[in-house]
């Protein structure tokens, strides 16, 4: 419907036939009573008046959209430059254009300078486009320092450079480009800001400001110099103390332009990230791109010419240290006829390099661990541990949580390589060879006083891997633990197991091997039991209990929210990883006490810890199986689907809305596979 | 097919400590015993029959401090000791006397061992590590005086001197020296002037031991590092590297050439003794006996070229004495 009229319209430039249009507008208007004749009941439900006439609606407004976007396509692309063309040397036709733009009404002031902002080809072309606009008219001072910078900010760099190019241009304009800058800086430091508003939206103010600084000139930040440090502090304040990686990076990279800026000499803040494309953009906007405007052709040969020279001298001297270098081997060999020929020499296959021999023992470890000096023996030990533990695991056990507790406070000795991965590694190795203490260990470890927030979030990975290592035991924990990992549906065999395990055992007697251990390791199934369900319990429930209890050092609902975000995700991975737990009893409760947790935290402004409570939902409608769900937690739920609905429409964050929407879908196919199933 | 390397001739236990320097006295005719001075991390210097295998006198004269430098003066009756105790001691141990006849205070408290050149009858030669952070000093002996202080150029941050070597070309001409220090550079000195003649940058960590091969005029220095490098001095008394050799293990103690300059003797922190060839450094065998690092090795000075011996003490408390390539 859409496409004929829209037909009409571009025959409408056209001279075309008034009775064509007449009797096309009358087809349209009484299609319905047509159709309805013909078809003499039968209707379709689309050509009902009701439906026929606002759908009739829709595709007029469709058709007045693609005409407007057309004008101002068709106009401003063909005026914008031919106007730069005409201004760029002829005084008059730039007055000529400063009238115009100054005599557009208000009401469409903004659809031109925006038009014009986001077309000129460079700032000083905006500059003899617009003239002093920006000074003389509201509107235009509106749109261009509030508008398109604050509240909008889905421009591009271009238009960015432009706009504020154009601002310092000029003398009259400088001044607003500071004020500019200021409104920014109170945007980029305020702490809410930060917290609530997207991450694009924070590149696209980061952005300005570096293009805003490269433009100021000394005295302007001489003047300023205060007021640029004060912000600056407050803001990188705020940046550092998010979760989002993103958003920290951001924080660091203009914080160092600002301290670059205000500190032409002495020490200037420098501070360590990942130096990646979108960092090295952003950093080359502080550096202002060169005028754009033809170079007269004689410094640049000027130029050529030295670097030239340069080039020859450089090569020269190159050359002569090669052939200095060459020299003396030649010369020696020539003369050493009578060479050491006569010298025979001795069998040196077994030169090699030298290893210190680990420990055998378990309990060898530990000593070496706790009291030994000799550096190069706790090296060996370190890197040896891991595979003692799993090959011994009934000695293991009888120390484990002495090892927990030595692995957990232990710290570099010497420079080791990968010395991190392998003490976790080791943790892992003996958390999974006696589960229930050692979790017990940890997780009281994790509530008590004096550890750092490193060892904290150490000790929630620690459990993580060994929880996905004892549930899926031929995987011996390789997988790094990703923190918002969308669990995957996955269903683990449970069932026929338990035959397999009886055929082995069998075997063994038959065999008359002793076998002291009947850990996952040395079972070659090709489906394992799940031995994580029998010790979920002692993973999770510690963990959940005190997050409401302050310490002294550690405050969860308080400062530290990243170990907070940490935790909820460890929760949720957790309780994916306990499904098709036996015990129904202990599943709901831990989907019960998971939501509740949800429900107490689900108002927390940190982005990051939202995402891991809706991962902990996921976790819940995934490892609870649905009966349980819908007869023993129909409260939690109802509720728990509000809380979503909110989420989507009302969260700032795009991940937070998109997991919120994908748990709602779960639920709903949930309900219908219970629906079908014939009960 | 090669040989599998050979055993010790014998080794001698009985130091209780750490072997830190080793010294042959074995030139002198019958009836006289050949002699090896060890000095170890207990202060004590023990005097061992080559014959008997045995100690023949344990010396004190380091006040129980580490003795790490030992050298002979024309025979086995003149000896020189530096231990930790920042003293240089002078022995004369004629006809069985136990004498410390005089003695320098270095004021030094690094291991850089001392060099000792002879430059006539009665008069030597001595270079160490002085009081101040990068100096060395040359003294005359026995008369004690000081021939000269060599400072290297402000800025130039070499670091504390590790290894030292006194030589000339032939008997009567220049005396140089050459130094090895902390940031793995090797420095030829004049002693005249007291000026820097060229500098050499070897190795990137600390030079550990060096020796030079004058008649060559090429030398050889080792490191705490895998690399073992190899340099030469031109016409102009300038250093160039001529080679460098890269070794299984890091970390070398000591380095001596033979006095027949056809192999050399590496010690090694990996517990193994290497023997290379001089003229192309051709590996030739590695001595694995040791079971804790050698910190020293030193070749004999026996007349006859059959007799000759070489020595490692090492952390193991035991001397290993060798007998390899004897017969060219």
């Amino acid at each position: 419907m859409s496409a004929l009229m829209w037909e009409l319209c571009q025959q409408q430039a056209q001279a075309g036939s008034p009775e064509l249009q007449e009797a096309l507008l009358n087809k349209i208007v009484c299609l319905p009573d047509h159709v309805s004749n013909k078809l003499q009941g039968k209707t379709p439900p689309v050509f009902f008046p009701q439906n026929y006439f606002p759908f009739l609606g829709g595709a007029i407004i469709q058709v007045l959209q693609k005409i407007s976007d057309s004008l101002r396509e068709e106009i401003l692309s063909v005026l914008v430059p031919r106007l730069t063309d005409l201004t760029k040397s002829d005084c008059i036709w730039q007055r000529i254009c400063w009238r115009l733009v100054e005599c557009v009404p208000d009401r469409w002031m903004e659809a031109v300078v925006l038009g014009f902002v986001q077309r000129a080809p460079g700032a000083d072309a905006l500059s003899r486009l617009l003239g002093n606009l920006v000074v003389k008219n509201k509107k235009a001072q509106f749109v261009v320092t509030q508008k398109v910078l604050l509240l909008q900010y889905c421009h591009t760099t271009a238009v960015l450079q432009n706009l504020l190019g154009y601002l310092s241009l000029d003398s009259l304009r400088r001044a607003l480009l500071i004020q500019v800058l200021q409104e920014l800086l109170e945007t980029w430091g305020s702490s809410s800001a930060v917290k609530h508003s997207p991450p694009e939206q924070q590149q696209y103010i980061s952005k300005a400001i570096l293009i805003c600084l490269s433009h100021l000139k000394e005295p302007e930040i001489k003047s300023c110099r205060q007021e640029l440090l004060t912000s600056m502090m407050e803001g990188v304040k705020c940046h550092l103390d998010s979760n989002l990686p993103q958003i920290r990076r951001l924080g660091m990279i203009v914080a160092e332009s600002i301290s670059l800026k205000i500190n032409t000499d002495g020490p200037v803040l420098k501070f360590q990230y990942e130096e990646d494309d979108e960092a090295r953009e952003l950093k080359s906007l502080l550096v202002q791109a060169p005028p754009f405007c033809v170079v007269p052709s004689l410094p640049d040969d000027e130029r050529n010419e030295k670097a030239d020279a340069a080039l020859p001298l450089v090569l020269e001297s190159n050359k002569k240290s090669h052939t200095a270098a060459p020299m003396m081997p030649d010369e020696v060999s020539d003369a050493e006829l009578d060479s050491d020929d006569d010298l025979i020499p001795y069998d040196m296959s077994e030169d090699k390099e030298l290893k210190t021999k680990a420990p055998v023992y378990v309990r060898d470890c530990i000593e070496v661990l706790t009291g030994s000096e000799d550096v190069d023996k706790w090296e060996a030990t370190v890197k040896a541990l891991e595979s003692l533990v799993r090959k011994n695991p009934a000695a293991t056990r009888e120390v484990s949580v002495e090892l927990a507790k030595i692995l957990l406070h232990l710290e570099e000795k010497t420079c080791i390589e990968g010395f991190m991965e392998l003490r976790q590694r080791a943790q892992v190795a003996v958390l999974t060879t006696d589960p229930i203490p050692v979790a017990k260990y940890l997780t009281s470890q994790f509530y008590s006083l004096n550890y750092s927030l490193r060892q904290r979030m150490d000790i929630l990975d620690v459990l993580v891997l060994a929880a996905q290592e004892l549930s899926y035991p031929k995987s011996h924990g390789k997988t790094k633990h990703s923190g918002a990992q969308k669990p995957c549906i996955q269903l683990l065999p449970g069932s026929d197991s338990s035959k397999d395990w009886r055929r082995i055992v069998d075997e063994r007697i038959k065999s008359k091997t002793r076998r002291f251990a009947t850990g996952p390791s040395q079972v070659e199934l090709a489906s394992g039991p799940n031995e994580f369900n029998s010790v979920a319990g002692h993973f999770f429930f510690p963990l959940i209990q005190h997050f409401d209890r302050p310490l002294t050092t550690f405050d969860l609902l308080g400062e530290d929210h990243l170990v907070l975000g940490r935790l909820v995700h460890t929760l949720a991975i957790l309780m994916y990883l306990a499904v098709n737990t036996v015990v129904r009893k202990a599943v709901t409760a831990m989907g019960k006490a998971l939501l509740e947790f949800v429900w107490a935290l689900r108002f927390h402004t940190d982005s990051y810890v939202r995402q891991g409570l809706l991962s902990c939902i996921s976790s819940v409608l995934l490892s609870v199986p649905t009966e349980r769900l819908l007869e023993d937690m129909t409260e939690e739920l109802l509720e728990t689907q509000s809380w979503l609905g909110d989420v989507v429409e009302k969260d700032p964050d795009g991940d937070c809305r998109r997991l919120a929407l994908q748990n709602l879908l779960l639920m709903e196919n949930l309900k219908k596979k219970l629906k079908t199933v014939p009960s | 097919m090669a040989l599998p390397p050979p055993d010790p001739q014998f080794v001698l236990r009985g130091t209780s400590a750490a072997v830190h320097a080793l010294r042959f006295s074995c030139g002198s005719q019958e009836p006289d015993v050949p002699i090896l001075f060890s000095g170890s991390e207990n202060g004590f210097i023990h005097v061992w029959n080559l014959k008997t295998h045995r100690v023949d006198t344990a010396l004190d004269g380091h006040g129980r401090k580490s003795v790490y430098c030992l050298e002979t003066m024309g025979g086995k009756d003149r000896l020189l000791s530096q231990g930790r105790d920042q003293r240089i001691c002078l022995w004369d141990l004629a006809e069985g006397r136990t004498a410390v006849t005089d003695s320098v205070v270095t004021e030094n408290v690094g291991f850089c061992r001392c060099s000792l050149l002879k430059l006539a009858e009665g008069r030597w030669l001595m270079a160490m590590a002085a009081k101040a952070l990068e100096e060395v000093q040359v003294l005359e002996l026995p008369s004690k005086t000081s021939v000269c202080t060599l400072k290297p150029e402000v800025g130039a941050k070499l670091g504390m001197p590790m290894c030292l070597k006194l030589w000339q070309l032939n008997c009567g001409s220049q005396p140089l020296l050459l130094a090895g220090y902390e940031d793995g550079s090797v420095v030829l000195w004049n002693l005249s002037m007291g000026k820097a003649l060229s500098q050499l940058v070897c190795h990137q960590e600390p030079v550990m031991s060096l020796d030079f091969d004058s008649e060559k005029a090429k030398g050889i220095s080792g490191s705490s590092e895998k690399v073992l490098s190899i340099w030469s001095l031109n016409e102009q008394q300038n250093l160039q590297v001529y080679k460098t050799h890269k070794l299984v293990n890091a970390g070398i103690s000591d380095i001596t050439i033979r006095p027949d300059k056809k192999i050399l003797a590496t010690a090694g922190w990996d517990h193994r003794i290497r023997i290379f060839g001089w003229k192309k450094l051709k590996p030739l065998a590695v001595l694995d006996y040791h079971t804790a690092t050698v910190h020293c090795v030193s070749f004999s000075d026996h007349k006859n070229p059959s007799e000759r011996l070489l020595a490692a003490g090492s952390k193991d408390h035991r001397i290993s004495i060798w007998s390899i390539y004897t017969q060219t």
